[in-house]
């Protein structure tokens, strides 16, 4: 599937997290919500495992008092491109999209069995249990490019598709190809380290490319064949 | 056939017994029997009324009304949540699909095997298989989050161009169950053919013209009963593959997630084994309550009944088990992480209760029951045991979907699932509904095949073998 109105050539985006650099802040949490209108939930929602992050940041606790340390990993669907997702939709709403490799979630279609969330090892699909409302003024903050959904259905991290498709369009118009960094999805751009980076990796010379030939690459349940698109840098601080 | 005539004198007694104990052997008029029969299914008494006046209520409010709540204002007011997509609901699906296959052991499995004793229950539990049938198809519609939009699920040609997924394993839950419900529908339909002309012509008022319609103009010709029975030796043989395909596609649900604790291949044998523990189980609570509240079925249905499904509640509870040891304790042994987690989680962590309760019901009490055959033929020692291994089997299904989905390969996103008021209204509104439908059934069709009845008598007979009498059966087919 090419978006927009256009062909665009192949792209396969690829994130790369450096876990060294990550200091758990969770402005990359914060950024995603308000870009992708993510329904905030409620503290007692929150604490009863109903929030509707679509990034969130894994917390380990290495070593024995005092010596204790906070990690963080931050975690989004990893747009597999072995989905075990994708198979057990029985209406088609979770598919994969071959021009740039991603997993499309396609809210219109979804009638909700949660089949998908169960399948993800990565648990990251949430689920919209209720009808959740801005009160205002937080509705200012909705994004007009991202649909907001209703109740009964899944969603996940998009890589942030709709600006992805923007800087197509814009490359399109202006006649060249999407330029290496152009692209930065809410995440990657909050980030105050830059632990998150975000590239095409069918550019040889993308950053992305750079960074995944280091040692400290790896990948999240990679013994399950799910092929994920995030590659994480370990870091010599700890475990991971 | 011998009877008191035919013995010497001082074998009467010995005659008596066996007359008192073998519904087979104690032979009376098919038109005595046919009284009988009717007599139970009009008996719309004063209790009756006031039992379904209640089970209605309560089935209109506990299962339609929390449903119509939980689809107008979200999936949110069931307990499930990240990581525990599927809870109550699924789990009540899964039993309900087990229950159902009581009816298709006893009428198909143990008519192939010409196991005699089946012939005055048969149809009793192709009722239950029916109506556990009805209510676990609600399931897959109420456990969606958008409800409204479940023919997706339909294949059928539209606009879009879209077909379902037949991918995905709840497409071949569709097709399966579905396929299910047709089949043991009219495998409940046609030995009832029969017995519905038999009481269209003892029937007056409404109810002569609801049996004149649903007898088919059945006039019982040496034709049509000719085709009467090839017709159910086909479908008896052909209902029970699927039969084992239900269960072993809803079993698959699980099987072929990612999930550990569901990804196994044992999962088919295993569910199917599971269904029929609580098929047969089911079977014996029903009959008790058939043989307490309706008229005249102590004749039809006897102690030896009961027995004799106690014995195969015995078998079947350690073919379970089996199933089960290979299912858990070989995972255990083979040492991955999360396995060994999820398996300390079931059994000492905060689900280890429900784990217990389940090893305890199907396994420890029966085995410690059912041997002795004086428990075993005392109709209300079945009744307890059937509910006991019921309680069992449903913990079972509880820790398998909510268990396994509470412990993941990521220990941060591990969670604990508590099951909503909503959810667990909903999943007892539907024993309220079985229990409503079978009554509602019990005084509108007759309940014991009498035919069938006949036919065993016909081919039971007493042999004097030395100083004693032995009843036999000669073979029918």
């Amino acid at each position: 599937m090419a978006g927009g109105n256009g062909q665009h050539e192949h792209t396969k985006w690829v994130m790369v997290i450096d876990l060294d650099r990550c200091t758990g802040c969770n402005a990359c949490v914060t950024a995603c919500a308000m870009e992708n209108n993510v329904a905030f939930t409620g503290e007692k929602e929150n604490a009863y495992g109903r929030g509707m992050h679509w990034i969130r940041l894994v917390r380990y606790w290495e070593g024995e008092y005092p010596e204790v340390q906070m990690r963080a990993m931050p975690m989004m669907c990893q747009q597999c491109s072995n989905a075990p997702c994708e198979p057990v939709c029985p209406v088609f709403a979770t598919l994969h999209s071959e021009a740039e490799e991603l997993n499309i979630q396609v809210y219109n279609r979804c009638i909700g069995t949660r089949y998908c969330a169960n399948n993800c090892p990565y648990i990251a699909r949430t689920f919209n249990w209720f009808d959740y409302e801005w009160p205002e003024p937080m509705h200012y903050y909705l994004n007009p490019d991202v649909t907001v959904r209703r109740r009964g259905i899944m969603e996940k991290c998009t890589f942030c598709i709709q600006r992805i498709r923007r800087a197509q369009e814009e490359a399109r118009l202006e006649g060249r190809p999407v330029r290496d960094g152009e692209v930065q999805p809410a995440c990657a751009q909050a980030c105050p380290t830059d632990a998150i980076v975000f590239g095409n990796w069918q550019d040889p010379e993308s950053e992305v490319r750079k960074l995944a030939q280091s040692q400290r690459g790896f990948k999240v349940l990679e013994e399950l064949g799910t092929e994920p698109k995030v590659i994480y840098l370990s870091s010599p601080r700890g475990e991971f | 056939m011998h009877s008191k005539t035919t013995l010497p004198a001082e074998l009467h007694g010995q005659v008596e017994e066996l007359r008192k104990e073998h519904l087979l052997i104690d032979v009376r008029p098919r038109e005595e029997m046919n009284r009988m029969v009717l007599e139970a299914m009009e008996d719309t008494s004063r209790e009756w009324k006031w039992a379904m006046a209640f089970l209605g209520l309560v089935t209109v409010v506990t299962l339609f009304g929390a449903w119509a709540y939980l689809m107008s204002t979200g999936m949110g007011l069931a307990g499930i949540r990240r990581p525990i997509f599927w809870g109550l609901f699924i789990v009540s699906f899964v039993f309900w699909i087990g229950i159902s296959h009581a009816g298709t052991f006893v009428s198909a499995i143990l008519r192939v095997f010409k196991a005699e004793f089946r012939r005055p229950f048969t149809r009793a539990a192709e009722l239950m298989t029916t109506f556990a049938l009805m209510g676990a198809g609600l399931y897959p519609l109420i456990h969606l989050g958008r409800t409204w939009r479940f023919y997706w699920m339909v294949p059928y040609p539209n606009q879009r161009w879209l077909w379902p997924n037949f991918r995905s394993p709840l497409v071949w839950d569709f097709f399966a169950i579905n396929t299910y419900l047709i089949g043991s529908t009219l495998y409940l339909y046609l030995p009832l053919i029969p017995d519905l002309a038999m009481a269209r012509d003892k029937s007056t008022g409404w109810r002569k013209k609801l049996y004149t319609i649903l007898s088919l103009g059945w006039r019982g010709t040496e034709e049509e009963w000719r085709h009467l029975t090839k017709a159910i030796q086909i479908f008896a043989w052909a209902i029970i593959p699927v039969m084992f395909s239900v269960h072993t596609i809803v079993s698959w649900d699980f099987a072929v997630a990612m999930k550990l604790g569901w990804h196994s291949t044992i999962f088919g044998p295993y569910f199917i084994t599971g269904a029929i523990l609580s098929g047969i189980a089911a079977v014996g609570s029903v009959l008790y309550l058939v043989r307490t509240t309706m008229k005249n079925m102590t004749y039809f249905i006897r102690p030896e009944h009961f027995d004799t499904l106690g014995k195969l509640l015995l078998i079947i509870s350690m073919g379970w088990t089996y199933f089960f040891f290979n299912e858990f304790i070989l995972e255990w042994y083979g040492g991955e992480h999360t396995v060994k987690e999820i398996i300390r989680f079931y059994t000492r962590g905060d689900i280890a209760p429900v784990w217990w309760l389940m090893v305890i019901c199907n396994i420890f009490i029966p085995w410690a029951v059912l041997w002795n055959r004086n428990w075993r033929r005392k109709p209300w020692v079945m009744f307890l045991m059937g509910l006991i291994v019921n309680v069992g089997m449903y913990a079972e299904r509880y820790v398998i979907v909510t268990g396994a989905l509470s412990r993941n390969r990521i220990p941060f996103d591990w969670g604990w699932y508590q099951p909503s008021l909503v959810e667990i209204s909903i999943a007892f509104g539907t024993f309220t509904l079985f229990l409503f439908m079978y009554g509602m059934a019990s005084r509108l069709i007759p309940l014991i095949p009498v035919w069938e009845v006949e036919e065993g008598h016909h081919a039971h007979s007493l042999r004097k073998v030395g100083k004693t009498v032995v009843p036999s059966v000669a073979d029918l087919e």
